[in-house]
């Protein structure tokens, strides 16, 4: 029993999506699409947390990997998209493809980031990050062929509610397996005291990088998946202030929790609805929200800050 | 019998200053030896550089004649050295038993691969690694606590746990900084023991950084001694004792 | 070898690098005391525009008599003050109850206040560009070779250097600034020495976003439209100055505004030439950030801080 309790739990989570989907023409359009963003959310949430989190490496350019997985995606489906209109088989095999080529791609960005980023602590990584997520928008701004500033339409509409919450169940199922070992441990260490975990035998710049291609590699899917449910993505999309909300997203959580970033992911992605008829006042209640967490209770929801007992490992 | 560890004319600057100025000495494996000096005398420097936490400006470190002066500080520890802080630098957000396991990483056969498929095989190198460090921690009277939390330990604990994480990393060579600092009378007593029996029971050579002189003279084979970053003594603990240049270095000399 | 654009490039070139300098300061400032990156300072460049556009519309019928240089000043000096204080406030609700949280906690705080000032921006005066009035009339003076400089350019070039000359004295010279050097060389010890912290600090965010807003007029004035987002490219540009300068070092933030400002200038104007397209220009200052943080991580006139094990 022990020996497959996580594989379980991916099973339930893979057959809860199934049935979502199987549930999704007699579900109003209007809570299919909150489902969906909450489903994207989760996937942004607990990939970034995997890098600021779990690693203590403070990422501000999670939109930048969304973006470039988004692109590269929809490229791969506007270029085959023709060829399979006619079979629906054909149809799921291309966004698995297009899936699999986008977070590829994302993650290859995500390595490359992360190799500058191993020399760098807290807020130089903060602002370097952020730089190489702008320049990903800029170079998108201007590239003719990923539709520069005016963007990329008539992407196909290959998003499901299956698709979106089975591949949210295989991220946390592949975030929470990295982390629950005791190959996992490593990335804590890097996040507790780099020199200690270099002392200890942990090579710490293999873990940031790692950490950084897997959360980019997840938030290209993630892109994928919001290419294919707008059908329009545009470099207007993925500014640092999307960054930000996902950072936000993992801070209520609280860093390090998987469970909390869901969690945050759900609640914050229904506040943004909610406060959809107040526009004008949603970024500032969002901003304020940050401030206050920060100042009461800076580890979120479900952070650790000074616990007694630890928890054992999920076998 | 060619030497563990070989430490050739090494020099360390920061800045205009030479922290370690020109440093020659050599470990023996099994040896037990001190590391002494007034502060300031680049003790813990030397440690640093021959763990790879700083990059030497001059000479070369050897250890199996092997040069490690390009190491990285993990490469250094796959090597055989490992060591404990000057200022205990646990894991805070880990657990007891954590602590000692990130110490296993590198010796384990877990990749990404073998954490994701969860299979037969994750499991069996888990239990092994947890049997494993479950077995040092109760050689140290810490596997009771391997659930709880490594700062609440008490100070004396955390020590213990920090040469714990140190020894499950297999090390041919420890390093210990200052491990006595902050300790009473009686605790020192009992580390003496403890670092006697770990040097018989792992087969380890070790070098240890020490201010209290009761602690070295008893335990050391040999001890070196440094003042401004240049070795002035080294030798018996009984000849170092009675070294002037070394009682000049810590008291000062008639003319000063 | 086409002297006029050289010429013109440099001229604009020195503008902008003049207020990212003015940004910059602030920034490096307020590191070298307590080594945060305060991310709500470009915010506080843009507050100082739209004080400055407001105090030039009620200024304007009240001084009808005097030359335009006068309200130039009142208006520069009430953004200043009201940036000044601003920074302040900042300081005092946000920051001072995190003093002694991880780096992190604070940075994060930094960006909710600077998302607060954007947004609150937004609300009150919507996101759609205003213009923005000549301050003084702004005449086009003609340099040999071809090259022109505006009115407005030289006194942004001027009260600059002036600006500058009045930081140097402050820090060289007075006993806030030693205060304020003795704190960032060493908090401990200066605390230990006497020097009220929380003084200080106040007074250096002050200053630091006194030069802001002097920059956020500056802008407004040359570019001559403020949109409460106006702040956050401009406040990222003038961080990597800082960076590029040496963080914590003051003429290394001036040198290094000018400098990002000179490249982006000369990236635009000669984009034809180089090949790459005048749309890049938000990218150059993040490029030279990465090649700093790769190669010179201490900037030009820093110092490189190794961690104590």
């Amino acid at each position: 029993m022990k020996n497959h309790r996580a594989h379980l739990l991916l099973l339930a989570g893979l057959v809860g999506s199934l049935i979502l989907g199987w549930m999704a023409p007699e579900l109003d359009p209007y809570a299919t699409n909150i489902l969906v963003m909450i489903g994207i959310n989760i996937i942004l949430a607990v990939s970034l947390n995997l890098v600021n989190g779990h690693t203590g490496q403070f990422s501000l350019g999670h939109a930048g990997f969304m973006a470039v997985g988004a692109y590269a995606s929809s490229l791969l489906t506007l270029a085959f998209a023709p060829s399979v209109q006619q079979s629906p088989a054909l149809q799921n095999l291309l966004f698995l493809g297009a899936l699999l080529g986008g977070g590829v791609v994302a993650g290859i960005f995500g390595f490359l980031v992360g190799i500058p980023s191993l020399r760098l602590r807290g807020d130089y990584l903060a602002i370097l990050t952020l730089g190489f997520g702008e320049i990903i928008r800029v170079v998108i701004q201007n590239t003719n062929a990923l539709g520069g500033a005016r963007g990329l339409a008539g992407i196909p509409p290959y998003t499901t509610l299956f698709w979106t919450f089975g591949l949210a169940a295989i991220t946390v199922y592949t975030i929470i397996c990295v982390i629950e070992s005791t190959f996992g441990r490593g990335f804590l260490a890097v996040r507790d005291d780099e020199i200690a975990a270099e002392a200890s035998g942990i090579p710490t710049t293999k873990y940031k990088v790692t950490a950084f291609t897997i959360g980019a590699f997840f938030a290209g899917i993630a892109g994928c998946l919001y290419a294919h449910f707008i059908c329009f993505i545009s470099p207007e999309g993925f500014t640092f202030l999307k960054s930000v909300d996902v950072v936000v997203m993992v801070i209520l959580g609280g860093m390090g929790s998987t469970i909390g970033a869901v969690a945050a992911a759900i609640v914050l992605t229904l506040l943004n609805e909610m406060l959809r008829d107040f526009e004008q006042y949603r970024m500032i209640i969002f901003s304020l929200l940050l401030i206050t967490l920060m100042i009461a209770r800076p580890q979120g929801l479900f952070g650790k800050l000074g616990r007694k007992k630890a928890k054992r490992a999920i076998p | 019998m060619s030497a563990l560890l070989d430490v050739r004319a090494v020099t360390m600057k920061f800045g205009g200053l030479r922290a370690v100025d020109g440093v020659n000495f050599s470990l023996q494996a099994e040896e037990l030896v001190g590391l002494i000096g007034p502060n300031g005398a680049g003790k813990t420097t030397l440690f640093n550089l021959v763990t790879g936490v700083y990059a030497l400006t001059e000479g070369d470190i050897l250890f199996d004649q092997v040069s490690i002066r390009a190491h990285s500080a993990s490469q250094i520890v796959a090597r055989g050295i490992a060591r404990t802080f000057q200022n205990i630098r646990l894991f805070p957000s880990l657990s007891v038993l954590d602590n000692v396991r990130t110490a296993m990483i590198a010796h384990s056969e877990q990749s990404l691969g073998t954490t994701l498929r969860r299979g037969a095989r994750f499991h069996a190198l888990e239990e092994s690694i947890e049997s494993r460090a479950l077995d040092l921690l109760k050689l140290f009277d810490l596997d009771t606590r391997s659930d709880d939390m490594a700062t609440s330990l008490s100070y004396g604990d955390q020590r213990r746990l920090e040469i714990v994480r140190a020894l499950a990393t297999r090390p041919r060579l420890l390093l210990l900084d200052e491990p006595a600092a902050g300790m009473n009378a009686r605790e020192k007593s009992d580390l003496m023991q403890l670092i006697l029996f770990v040097r018989k029971e792992f087969r380890l050579a070790i070098l240890i950084v020490e201010h209290d002189m009761r602690v070295v003279m008893g335990i050391c084979d040999r001890i070196c001694v440094l003042d401004y970053g240049r070795k002035i003594a080294e030798g018996s603990p009984a000849s170092v004792r009675s070294n002037p240049q070394v009682i000049a270095a810590y008291l000062g000399s008639d003319d000063a | 070898m086409d002297w006029a654009n050289l010429t013109q490039q440099l001229v604009n070139g020195l503008s902008l690098g003049s207020i990212y300098a003015l940004i910059a300061l602030g920034y490096t400032m307020v590191y070298g005391v307590l080594r945060f990156i305060n991310f709500a300072h470009g915010e506080v460049f843009m507050v100082g525009a739209f004080v400055g556009l407001f105090t030039h519309r009620w200024l304007k019928p009240l001084l009808a008599g005097l030359p335009d240089i006068v309200s130039a000043c009142l208006v520069l000096m009430a953004a200043m003050v009201v940036c000044g204080l601003l920074g302040i406030a900042i300081e005092a609700i946000a920051y001072k109850p995190l003093r002694n949280r991880s780096r992190l906690t604070v940075l994060i705080t930094a960006i909710g206040v600077s998302l607060l000032l954007c947004y609150t921006g937004q609300l009150f005066f919507g996101s759609a560009p205003r213009g923005f009035p000549d301050l003084i009339p702004n005449a086009t003076h003609h340099l040999p070779g071809g090259a022109t400089f505006t009115s407005e350019q030289f006194l942004v070039l001027v009260v600059t250097i002036l600006l500058l000359l009045a930081l140097r004295t402050i820090v060289l010279r007075t006993r806030m600034g030693l205060a304020m050097r003795a704190l960032s060389n060493n908090p401990t010890a200066a605390a230990l020495m006497g020097v009220n912290t929380n003084t200080i600090l106040s007074f250096t965010f002050g200053l630091g976003s006194a030069l802001a807003g002097a920059a956020g007029v500056f802008f407004a004035m040359l570019y001559q439209a403020i949109d409460p987002f106006m702040g956050i490219l401009p406040g990222v540009k003038a961080f990597v100055a800082a960076v590029l300068g040496g963080i914590g070092s003051i003429p290394g933030a001036a040198i290094g505004g000018l400098i990002i400002g000179l490249i982006e200038t000369f990236v635009v104007g000669y984009s034809n030439t180089i090949g790459i397209p005048s749309g890049y220009r938000d990218a150059v200052a993040f490029v030279i950030l990465i090649v700093i943080l790769l190669f010179r991580p201490s900037g030009l006139l820093g110092k490189s801080e190794k961690e104590k094990v």
